[in-house]
């Protein structure tokens, strides 16, 4: 008796949920945005605040009304930040979930599996990753917002060459990262007529970089120090650059421009630069600075929505999806070649990445200048440049 | 005699060629046809490494190397060099079964622990120099592959191809393609099982000192179907390298010879038809938990380890097992 009602109440749940659902399909349809991101795994660091970013954003666009009057929807899976699994997953946005746009890949791995597909399935794609191969050719369906590693590699020397340093000693992880970084550096460096006189490298499971700091200390002529990498190893030689006691400039890349790097070199750090989003130092940035009102919006928004801090990563997303969100309005449909035409010609558009200004040639759309030069300073972030 | 010949060595196959045919009515979108290709990819070279761990009871926790291997050649020489996708398998095979071979020797002679220790090391080399020799590889951000070709055809999952009049899309032919490798090689192992070979090898599963008293050749016969599994591997590596137009370490790395093991034990060691369900069940995992991804890796060490708890022998003879039982009591009710 019993089972029967219980089956009869779930039949007419059934029927009342499908009912729900055709009348909300009904009501509009709403533009798909797929998204693949390593939430969990070795880079969720990364995936984790693109999440938080994406979801948060997708809420609050949808409750001023959405985007050509539809409302968004976000699809997402986990990558685990494996690339076959990130290609597998970007195959199932295209195919099975048939998404109009792809916002995602947090990783450079992540990203380059999945753009044969987004070429032959000819879907916009706007990646999260950093690598310079990734818009470098230009792929017709692919971009990216954040800078790439040569623009920070640029960025750096040039705050060098401004103090006066023609000779550098690089040391640099073994990982896609530092290795990727380690090339840029090399080529600019020949660019800019620079020299690198010490080229050294460590493996990401070292936990003392003492003897390749050591040569590079005792190479002739080196005027400054750059380190290349990413995760523990730069908090490691910041702090052997500490105890050798090198009196020279030390640089990091953006790869460690974050708070927690800060807890993690301690007093070490201190008189350190490197090149990082304006996200780091919102209030110093000064009044006229375009970017100072969506930047200081961003943090606010979501340390408040999270209760977490702000990572200069989940605003990667920020920009990602107000790209997309603005190309679709441009375009005035989810039209494929419509959009990605829309997007390439983006122009101006003021993010919290830096300000971009895409074109057929450049699918990226930032400039060196978007990076800001910091310093710390008793253990806190000082805008220098 | 023909029957009984029939029911021993062909029966499996038609059963999975049987499921083949049938399948694609059960495949609603091509991202479903993406995943069984990926599942009889992956399914063909745990029947290889049956070979070695359900039949000659040997461990290898680094086959995932050799699937790295093949898959670096033939995207290299596709890709780098512009070699047709053919010989580029088949030179890569060759070449994966003499490293096999020169590695093999010395690790064979090692037991238990120290064999998997071994093993263990090989796939870790491999994924080390993949990962390392940038100028080849592309390193840990890894490298495209182009679309495979056979005899003058671009097989792309993307492309639109007419086969005997009927029009199939990429994916379908992908599918095709792959079924036809599967069964091939199912076949071959079943073949192999049979033979001589098979029999010497399970005899050194049961005892290798028994075996070489009786005058088997056990250094000779274990190298072999070493050789054996990881050509199986080098040529699957090549036709996975292909379908996912990139590849990055991560095809050599410890974890997917870990997944490699656990199909064989998962479907049931020594049971041919038993590691591809094993490969099934465990391929389809990340896709139907892909709303819980923190269970992932919660759900697969339960499995493994309830398998190992419940059905030591595996998914299918367990199953199988309870069902002949069944058939049995009641055919012996009746009687």
């Amino acid at each position: 008796m019993l089972k029967t009602m219980m089956r009869r109440a779930g039949k007419c749940a059934v029927v009342a949920v499908a009912g729900l659902m055709m009348m909300s399909a009904q009501a509009a349809e709403p533009i798909k945005i797929g998204s693949f991101l390593s939430v969990t795994g070795p880079a969720s660091f990364l995936g984790d605040p693109e999440l938080k970013t994406l979801e948060m954003y997708v809420e609050k666009i949808n409750e001023e009304g959405g985007v050509l009057g539809r409302p968004l929807e976000l699809i997402h899976y986990d990558d685990v930040g494996n690339a076959s699994s990130a290609r597998n997953f970007a195959s199932r946005l295209i195919r099975s979930d048939q998404v109009d746009i792809i916002v995602g890949g947090s990783t450079t791995g992540a990203t380059m599996a999945a753009v044969p597909l987004m070429e032959q399935a000819q879907v916009p794609f706007i990646s999260l990753a950093g690598a310079v191969v990734i818009t470098t050719p230009v792929k017709k369906w692919v971009f990216k917002t954040p800078q790439s590693d040569r623009m920070a590699a640029e960025r750096i020397l040039a705050d060098m060459k401004d103090r006066g340093i023609t000779k550098i000693g690089l040391i640099s992880g073994t990982d896609g990262f530092g290795s990727s970084g380690r090339t840029q550096t090399l080529e600019v460096a020949e660019q800019m007529g620079m020299e690198v006189v010490a080229d050294e490298t460590y493996s990401g499971s070292d936990t003392d970089m003492t003897a390749q700091l050591t040569n590079i200390r005792n190479t002739k002529g080196v005027e400054a120090v750059l380190n290349f990498g990413f995760g523990q190893g730069p908090a490691i030689v910041t702090r052997n650059y500490a105890q050798l006691g090198i009196e020279l400039p030390f640089y990091q890349s953006h790869g460690v421009a974050s708070d927690s790097f800060l807890e993690l070199a301690g007093s070490a750090a201190e008189g350190l630069r490197l090149p990082a989003s304006p996200l780091l130092v919102p209030d110093s940035l000064p009044e006229d600075d375009p970017q100072k009102d969506v930047v200081q919006n961003y943090k606010s928004e979501y340390e408040a929505r999270w209760d977490a801090k702000v990572s200069t990563f989940g605003a990667y997303a920020y920009d990602g999806l107000m790209l997309a969100v603005r190309a679709i309005e441009e375009a005035g449909s989810t039209d494929p070649e419509a959009v990605r035409e829309a997007l390439e010609n983006i122009e101006g558009y003021v993010g919290v990445t830096g300000e971009f200004n895409m074109s057929p040639d450049d699918h990226n759309g930032l400039t060196a200048d978007s990076f800001r030069i910091l310093e710390v300073q008793n253990g806190n972030w000082k805008l220098i440049d | 005699m023909l029957n009984r010949f029939m029911q021993s060595r062909l029966r499996g196959l038609m059963v999975l060629a049987l499921i083949l045919i049938i399948l694609p009515a059960f495949l609603g979108n091509p991202f479903h046809y993406e995943l069984v290709i990926q599942m009889a990819i992956i399914a063909a070279t745990v029947v290889g490494l049956n070979l070695l761990v359900g039949f000659a009871g040997q461990i290898s926790l680094g086959h995932a190397g050799f699937f790295g291997l093949g898959a670096y050649f033939t995207g290299i020489a596709t890709g780098t060099y512009g070699w047709s996708s053919v010989p580029a398998l088949v030179v890569g095979a060759i070449a994966v079964g003499i490293i096999a071979w020169v590695v093999g020797r010395p690790i064979l002679r090692l037991k238990g622990h120290y064999l998997s220790m071994a093993t263990l090391a090989v796939g870790f080399i491999i994924a080390i120099i993949l990962n390392n020799e940038r100028a080849i590889t592309g390193g840990p951000d890894g490298m495209p592959v182009p679309a495979l070709d056979l005899f003058g055809w671009e097989l792309s999952t993307f492309g639109q191809y007419s086969l005997f009049g009927l029009d199939i899309s990429g994916v379908q032919a992908w599918y095709i393609l792959v079924s036809v490798v599967l069964l091939l090689a199912v076949w071959f192992a079943q073949n192999l099982i049979e033979s001589p070979i098979g029999r010497a090898l399970r005899s050194v599963k049961g005892s290798e000192v028994a075996a070489s008293v009786v005058g088997v050749d056990t250094a000779k016969y274990k190298s072999l179907v070493f050789v054996i599994s990881a050509i199986y591997a080098s040529i699957m590596g090549g036709l996975y390298a292909h379908f996912q137009g990139f590849i990055t370490p991560a095809v050599a790395s410890f974890e997917f010879s870990i997944l490699f093991i656990t199909m064989v034990v998962l479907g049931g060691m020594g049971s041919t038809l038993g590691v591809i369900l094993g490969a099934v069940v465990l391929k389809l995992l990340p896709q139907v938990l892909a709303d819980f991804q923190e269970l992932e890796t919660v759900m697969f060490g339960l499995i493994l380890m309830l398998t190992m708890i419940f059905m030591p022998k595996g998914l299918l003879p367990t199953i199988t097992a309870i069902v002949s039982k069944r058939m049995r009591k009641k055919a012996g009710g009746e009687a």
